[in-house]
């Protein structure tokens, strides 16, 4: 049998499969810290527990879990150590100082966020180092959560690595002078894995994977820094994503837009939970993107239905985003809230003025075509909306658009 | 580790640093002059390089002759107008001195091969 964790597979994803994964997560995570406080080889350290972790994957279906699976994989981690280094005597006697049980500290397992989501190293080397070596992910799974080919993930890890040694990048948690800026690299890699997974522009309609190992750093994060308010921010606004999750989708696969949504499906206590946890935040009176994006997302969950919808509070909430983190796409969603408080007019003419800034962004043309479609003028709607149609990728918002274009047709 | 620091000026820097008084380009170059003495724990050396215009550039992927040509780049808008070479820890402490490098608004950072001392 073929033992899959991530990707297309999902289908045949048993319980025991996700209990699996959880189990590898957090051990491999924890071991990875100990090992590289111990040998202070940030590459070596990967090496050993990838090699665990594989062989935990292979074996673990078949064998059944070990009784105690965090042994199992630093045992398994510490003789392939111990076998490799006796070429190289370096290191043989810092692994031979390693006992079970590891406890990594804290401060160990910021230190491994920090290291992976090092500004020195690219987008996509962040990335796939913080799912490989924080989420315990090999190079097959993250190939198949991203959809890139594994040649090019081994590759990014690869470089990574050899980066982070030769360049000299430190493992360490950054000073409280620079905590801000590297806080917000962190949390940028956590909110592009959320972005990723809640609607991708591959071929998938959704991957529920990629938003479970961003709520997964995010709580890790929170567990390590909880006064920190855009951490909260950000964990409530995956969290308020994910409890919505099951009503965005018939049972076709077809996108189901949030006016539309079985608010019933929705995961009430969750986004209570969240709303809390967002509010414990606010106290903090440190307002950022995050927290405002999920007190935005929070206003829609917490509405009985879309009549019932808080847009005025909505508004208000993306005019402080537009002041915080002014850009065309935080401009573009406040232009949703502008038709319900000021009309479909002056939405549009918001709309109209992004022009420029958004014209290779299919929501812009969808959000226009639907302005245009409220004003009568359907011509010009089924002409975005086919715009919009040629610029995504992503099968579901294609479906939903033909839907659009043919109902304008059939009106027409 | 050791680092070289590549300090970049651009065509904008240029432009305003000719539009400066005299007084103002003697302040710039005292800051940059302090910010010199501020590290000098970590300087290895260095030198600030005469401007591009005096470069001479030889092309060796040109054929069978290297091509000799006057500057680096001649439609170049970033040119290199000086190094120093820094040893410290580690990658983050170059770019905690570097974040308060007060002249051109460029710096690429990067770090340098160390050969195995030679067998004697």
């Amino acid at each position: 049998m073929t033992f899959t964790i991530k990707g297309r597979a999902d289908v045949d994803r048993t319980a025991s499969d996700r209990e699996l994964e959880q189990i590898v997560r957090e051990h491999a995570g924890r071991l990875a810290t100990a090992l590289m406080r111990i040998t202070g080889d940030f590459a070596m350290a990967e090496d050993l527990v990838q090699d665990a972790v594989l062989a935990a994957l292979q074996r673990w279906p078949m064998e059944g879990v070990p009784d105690r699976p965090d042994a199992w994989l630093f045992t398994v981690a510490r003789n392939r150590g111990l076998d490799a280094l006796r070429r190289q005597s370096n290191y043989r006697a810092k692994l031979a100082q390693l006992r079970w049980p590891v406890q990594p500290t804290s401060d160990d397992r910021l230190r491994l966020i920090f290291t992976c989501c090092h500004p020195a190293l690219s987008r996509p080397a962040q990335i796939v180092l913080t799912l490989r070596v924080t989420c315990g992910l090999t190079t097959a799974q993250i190939a198949r959560a991203l959809l890139v080919p594994e040649t090019t993930v081994a590759q990014r890890i690869t470089r990574a690595k050899r980066k982070i040694t030769e360049a000299g990048i430190p493992y360490r948690v950054p000073d409280p002078n620079e905590l801000g800026a590297r806080l917000r690299e962190v949390l940028s890699v956590i909110y592009l894995l959320l972005n990723e997974g809640y609607l991708s522009t591959g071929e998938r309609g959704q991957s529920r994977d990629l938003v479970d190992d961003a709520e997964w750093l995010a709580a890790q994060l929170y567990d390590l820094m909880p006064t920190e308010p855009e951490v909260a921010g950000l964990l409530a606004l995956i969290r308020l994503h994910r409890a919505r999750a099951d009503a965005r989708f018939d049972p076709g696969g077809n996108l189901v837009l949030l006016e539309h949504q079985d608010r019933s499906n929705w995961d009430h206590e969750a986004i209570a939970a969240a709303s809390r946890l967002l509010a414990r935040a606010a106290k903090r009176h440190q307002p950022g993107p995050y927290q405002l994006q999920a007190a935005i997302v929070a206003c829609h969950a917490e509405a009985a239905d879309w009549a019932d919808t808080d847009w005025e509070q909505i508004g208000l909430l993306y005019d402080m985003l537009v002041h915080l983190a002014p850009s065309p796409l935080t401009r573009l969603h406040r232009s949703i809230a502008r038709r319900y408080t000021a009309g479909p007019e002056a939405a549009l003419a918001e709309v109209d003025a992004l022009a420029t800034a958004l014209d290779r962004y299919h929501l812009y043309h969808a959000i226009r075509a639907d302005l245009l479609r409220t004003l009568g003028r359907a011509d010009e709607a089924r002409a975005a909306n086919r715009r919009a149609l040629e610029l995504t990728a992503n099968p579901a918002e294609q479906a939903l658009l033909r839907r659009r274009i043919d109902w304008g047709d059939d009106a027409g | 580790m050791k680092y070289v620091l590549l300090f970049v000026e651009t065509e904008q820097f240029e432009k305003d640093l000719e539009a400066m008084s005299h007084a103002d380009r003697d302040r710039a170059s005292q800051l940059a002059n302090k910010w010199m003495a501020d590290h000098a724990d970590t300087i290895r050396g260095g030198s600030k390089l005469q401007s591009a215009s005096t470069a001479t550039t030889v092309r060796l992927d040109a054929g069978s002759e290297p091509v000799i040509t006057d500057g680096p780049f001649v439609e170049g808008k970033e040119v290199v107008s000086g190094y120093t070479e820094v040893e410290v820890d580690d990658l983050d402490q170059v770019l905690n001195m570097v974040r308060t490098w007060p002249g051109c608004p460029l710096v690429e950072i990067r770090p340098i091969v160390e050969l195995p001392p030679a067998q004697s």
